[in-house]
């Protein structure tokens, strides 16, 4: 029974690998009404990603740690954690009218984002390279299914094998960059690696840094930064767009939080190492984001490159490399998120009755046709382009902030440039929908996308009035990384240290 | 000549290089990638247990034994998503490839 209890850290992972195999059971049993239009599982999804974000929330503070060190559950996967759960709820609330008229809302597609969000929770609590490649992997075999779901259409095929392909790709770089790193440490715990790499000079730890270079380049095919990013747009084009939405919201999230939990807790020490390849990342993508998106006539092509842009000024929190870094990275995730889900619920309601349109000239004359969709949209890409007020101001505020607190002038000031450059586009597509005369007629807004983006919408606007529990939150969270890389961690499970100890025994010496 | 492990990692580092050259420079035929991919993955196997003797260490083995599962996964969603683009393209050609440009 102590051994039972001693399992609570990892409950709601379990409460939701449980539920998705649940949700595919009911699926499977149950009489379906119409195929492809499969309700119940939606609710059923959201319902149980609610109860699991619940089960997190509630969940004491402080640091635990679970199967000798893999699983860590601190303030700062609990904060991604919610988020992540929330983004997913609120795809799935947004767009099951969408699937089901595209013929794709099947039980299928609701476990897999149960499983794909049971991977990237798995993600962000990893504590060693073994648990941070399973739960990688757990995430990503689902996307790549998410990607082709629609069957019957090639471009949603074409994206989840050029998904696959590269995703595959990604994973194998990432894995021999673990194994260079396991053999140069002799171990896979990130604790271990951390104070392995401290404690000798620095010319001895070239092997750990071709590994850690293969790492981050594994990494940065996940969270699609220059000059990894080649899959993002055809897969968010070619993806169906609830879908592309699901992408561009919790992955992205997750696969930072793993690159901020493994850089902060395993290399603190050869920190000065990967901040330049982070600072090269980071400029490149801010660049290549608002350049590459100017010239974009489909809209779910110009988010591709916006979400590029993206993760590069995210990406400054963590080149930053101190704690109000770490926060205004969250910071800026959380906002993003807010910002994309936002957009995505308008881009859904761009259809005729022909069905979806992705043009970016479909837009002109919205306002006069639908102002509130017009309005909603409009604000959330101007917070996008950081316009004063707005939410996405402030958190490109807080990662220029953190950049020029640890003196990076340099990405400093190459973010504000691009963010000028990057509001271009994003202010063209608010001058057709504002200044050029009609030519399309959307259907009505229906309501899971109109609650979303009314909500998104409410976000960005008022954000000004009360960001401080989103900033103490994320504050809160970076400290649970700064802080609790060199404490001794208990470990609950007795189990676990007899395990390690017989471990250890094992011959094996050659 | 003893073997050790510098000829090991030389390997594995050998079969890592031909599966990524596979990926990059073939133009025929995405089975080829699938198989490629593998190469990348087994090449890693052959790095963790070479490490994992060395260091008189068993982690590393339990991580191949890991590997060797996710592979054999990612291998079984691979072709089922390029049987899925058969079906719709009639082709899996790599050169046909290109319904979105990029």
């Amino acid at each position: 029974m102590d051994q039972l209890k001693s399992y609570a850290p990892i409950l709601p992972e379990i409460v939701l690998a449980l539920g998705a195999m649940g949700v595919l059971m009911a699926g499977v049993f149950r009489k379906q009404v119409e195929p492809g239009a499969d309700y119940v599982s939606g609710w059923l999804a959201i319902a149980l990603l609610a109860i699991v974000g619940v089960l997190i929330a509630m969940g004491g503070p402080g640091r635990e740690v679970l199967f000798e060190g893999s699983f860590i559950n601190d303030a700062f996967s609990r904060f991604t954690k919610v988020l992540m759960l929330g983004a997913a709820a609120l795809v799935l609330v947004m767009s099951m009218d969408a699937l089901a008229r595209a013929r794709i809302l099947s039980t299928e597609i609701c476990a897999l984002i149960l499983l794909a969000v049971v991977g990237m929770m798995l993600m962000v609590s990893a504590g060693n390279m073994i648990a941070l490649f399973l739960g990688l992997e757990l995430q990503s075999l689902a996307l790549y299914v998410i990607a082709a779901i629609d069957r019957r259409n090639v471009r949603s095929s074409e994206a989840g094998l050029k998904y696959f392909v590269l995703g595959s790709l990604s994973s194998g770089m990432l894995l021999y960059g673990a194994s260079l790193i396991y053999g140069f440490t002799g171990s896979v715990d990130f604790s271990v690696i951390a104070t392995v790499a401290q404690g000798r000079p620095a010319a001895e730890n070239v092997g750990l840094i071709v590994g850690l270079v293969f790492v981050l380049v594994g990494l940065a095919f996940k969270i699609g930064a220059v000059p990894f990013h080649m899959w993002t747009p055809d897969v968010y084009e070619g993806a169906p767009t609830p879908v592309t939405a699901f992408f561009a919201a919790a992955p992205k999230l997750a696969a930072m939080a793993l690159l901020v939990r493994m850089l902060l807790q395993a290399f603190p020490g050869i920190a000065s190492q990967w901040q330049q390849i982070i600072v090269f990342i980071s400029i490149a993508s801010m660049v290549l984001g608002a350049f590459a998106a100017i010239g974009q006539t489909n809209i779910k092509r110009l988010m591709a490159y916006s979400s590029i842009g993206h993760v590069g000024y995210a990406l400054i929190g963590l080149a930053a490399f101190t704690e109000v870094g770490t926060q205004s990275l969250l910071i800026y995730l959380a906002i993003y998120i807010a910002m994309t889900l936002g957009t995505f619920a308008c881009i859904l309601s761009m259809r005729t009755a022909d069905g979806p349109v992705e043009d970016v000239q479909s837009l002109a004359g919205l306002a006069s046709t639908n102002l509130g969709m017009a309005f909603a949209l409009a604000m959330l890409l101007f917070s996008m382009a950081g316009i004063p007020t707005l939410a996405g101001f402030f958190a490109k505020l807080y990662v220029f902030g953190a950049a020029i607190e640890a003196k990076l002038y340099m990405l400093a000031i190459i973010g504000v440039l691009s963010s000028v450059v990057g509001a271009y586009y994003y202010l063209r597509v608010v001058k057709v929908m504002f200044f050029d005369p009609a030519t399309t007629e959307y259907m009505p807004v229906e309501r899971g996308a109109g609650i979303v983006m009314a909500a998104a919408t409410a976000f960005v606007l008022l954000f000004i009035i009360l960001p401080a529990p989103l900033a103490d939150a994320a504050l809160n969270a970076a400290r649970a990384l700064h802080g609790g890389t060199t404490a001794a961690v208990a470990e609950p499970a007795p189990a676990a240290a007899a395990a390690r100890a017989g471990a250890g025994t094992v011959p094996g010496t050659p | 000549m003893t073997i050790g492990i510098g000829h090991y990692l030389t390997v594995a580092a050998c079969l890592f290089t031909l599966g990524m050259l596979g990926i990059f420079l073939n133009r025929k035929n995405v089975i080829i990638i699938l198989m490629s991919i593998e190469l990348m993955l087994l090449a890693v196997n052959i790095n963790l247990v070479a490490f994992s003797y060395y260091l008189g260490d068993l982690v590393g083995q339990v991580f191949a034994l890991f590997n060797l599962t996710v592979a054999a996964a990612e291998a079984a969603i691979g072709l089922a998503i390029v049987v899925v683009y058969y079906r719709n393209r009639g082709s899996i050609a790599v050169e046909d490839i290109n319904m979105m440009k990029g």
